[in-house]
């Protein structure tokens, strides 16, 4: 579980969050959505230590994040995985290379070990025979799966996906959607999915949040999310055709 | 105000380099790559500009050095003495700062704007001296090897030139080669080199870590790397030269 306690941030006198609050839970596919620039980026970096809160804490499992230094933050972090946008794939390694690379760096297993976790990760993604490839080799879809296998080779606690399937075409992005749901489950990691994927809030949202102007606005989960009341909030979800037809 | 904020997130940037280190074996893996990357990938131009440098410094000495008074083995001194003291430690560290330098900047510039920086960081890696550390120390390891090189070939291709062309006898050349060599010299110019390496890689790192927005802003980087490296580099020429020579 994450717990985000009264979290504001700002930039050079912007404010991008207020005071905001929310639990994320354990075994379950968290959602932030919002619209650009309304700050879930900002604040998923905020809960993994990439910028700093300016006021209120993160806590993992009780631990307060927010306070910890560099070295107090290791242990939390090695039970961190994250998916990012781009993938961000180390281009000089290769798949096998990058799914080790944190095994390599992170833990004390012999490579007899690290090859047997790689092998897995990378069969658990459906991509049992791509080892010796270079990112630039590879689809956007399988880069994706390629930042999965590295994200889950630890055995996170956590999960973190910033835009999963930006950039992926339909299908693609339901297989993504389907294995990030897979793996939460199967592991019981607290998932957080940074996204404005209306597929993956109407598939995966078992909690979301709804931030609009740097503030929480709304939560619930996908069965709420079509008859909410909320107007912004409404305006967001059916600011497509297809969505206002499927609300009809 | 600028230049000082510059100055103090660049001391805070070296500093992180080495306040959190990571396992040592990964650290020698990434040295050796980097010594091959940085050294003997350009053995090549460092040889093909040394050989030129020498061979110019040889034939304008001679035609500059037109008087019956002025025994012609002076050419060779003159040549050994400008490619030991100056040119190669300070041209070839130049031509580095260029090649290096762009290179460090470029790599970890890109590393930075795709988030794989922002990857190390969350797996708790120090990503600066995961990424610098290598490159520094097989910087200012294998540097002093290729302006030894330099030296070599630089007064190889000054001989060379020089007797091919007939402006001086080899045995002029060979002499003035010997004649009064000082030791020191190349240990100065060992000196120099290796501060010289700690310039390019320490700047064109901190220009690429620092890097923000996309592939205009890593060429940017990549520029102000070699730019400032450069820039540096002569101060530091100068200041060395005053201080250990003077």
């Amino acid at each position: 579980m994450i717990e985000v306690k009264n979290v504001s941030k700002g930039f050079n006198g912007k404010q991008i969050l207020s005071d905001i609050s929310h639990v994320f839970e354990k075994g379950k596919v968290n959602l932030i959505i919002g619209g650009s620039g309304s700050g879930k980026t900002v604040l998923v970096k905020c809960m993994v230590g990439l910028f700093e809160v300016d006021e209120g804490r993160i806590e993992y499992d009780g631990r307060n994040f927010s306070e910890m230094d560099f070295r107090q933050r290791k242990p939390i972090r090695q039970e961190i995985g994250m998916l990012f946008q781009g993938s961000a794939l180390f281009d000089s390694m290769t798949v096998e290379e990058n799914v080790m690379f944190p095994l390599k760096m992170l833990s004390n297993l012999s490579l007899a070990e690290r090859v047997e976790r790689v092998n897995f990760c990378l069969e658990r993604v459906k991509l049992p025979a791509s080892h010796k490839l270079f990112p630039s080799e590879i689809s956007g879809g399988m880069k994706k799966r390629v930042a999965i296998a590295r994200a889950i080779s630890m055995n996170p606690k956590y999960l973190y996906c910033d835009e999963p399937n930006s950039g992926l075409d339909p299908r693609t992005s339901i297989v993504i959607d389907d294995l990030i749901m897979e793996i939460t489950e199967e592991y019981q990691m607290t998932t957080v999915i940074n996204t404005h994927d209306m597929n993956s809030v109407i598939s995966m949202g078992e909690n979301i949040l709804y931030i609009h102007l740097g503030k929480k606005w709304w939560t619930g989960n996908s069965n709420d999310i079509m008859h909410s009341g909320n107007k912004e909030l409404d305006d967001f979800i059916f600011a497509s055709k297809i969505m206002q037809n499927l609300r009809k | 105000m600028k230049i000082l904020f510059q100055l103090g997130k660049y001391w805070l940037f070296i500093g992180s380099l080495f306040s959190k280190p990571e396992k040592l074996s990964v650290y020698r893996r990434r040295v050796l790559e980097e010594m091959e990357a940085i050294g003997v990938s350009s053995i090549g131009i460092v040889t093909l500009i040394s050989v030129f440098m020498g061979a110019v410094i040889t034939i304008q000495t001679v035609y500059n050095l037109v008087n019956p008074l002025v025994p012609l083995y002076v050419v060779g001194l003159v040549a050994r003495d400008t490619m030991i003291i100056e040119f190669s430690p300070t041209i070839i560290m130049l031509v580095l700062a260029g090649k290096v330098g762009s290179s460090i900047a470029s790599e970890i510039g890109t590393m930075r704007v795709t988030e794989q920086i922002d990857a190390l960081e969350i797996m708790g890696i120090n990503s600066s001296g995961y990424l610098v550390v290598p490159k520094m120390i097989a910087a200012i390891f294998i540097s002093p090897f290729l302006v030894l090189i330099s030296m070599f070939v630089g007064i190889a291709g000054g001989w060379v030139a020089g007797t091919l062309s007939g402006v001086i006898p080899s045995v002029d050349f060979i002499k003035g080669i010997q004649y009064n060599f000082l030791p020191f010299n190349v240990t100065f110019a060992m000196i120099k080199t290796v501060v010289f390496a700690y310039i390019i890689t320490s700047i064109s790192a901190y220009q690429g870590f620092y890097t923000e927005g996309g592939s205009l802003e890593v060429g940017q980087s990549s520029t102000r790397a070699v730019v400032y490296s450069s820039v540096l580099i002569l101060i530091f020429d100068y200041i060395l030269t005053q201080l250990i020579l003077a």
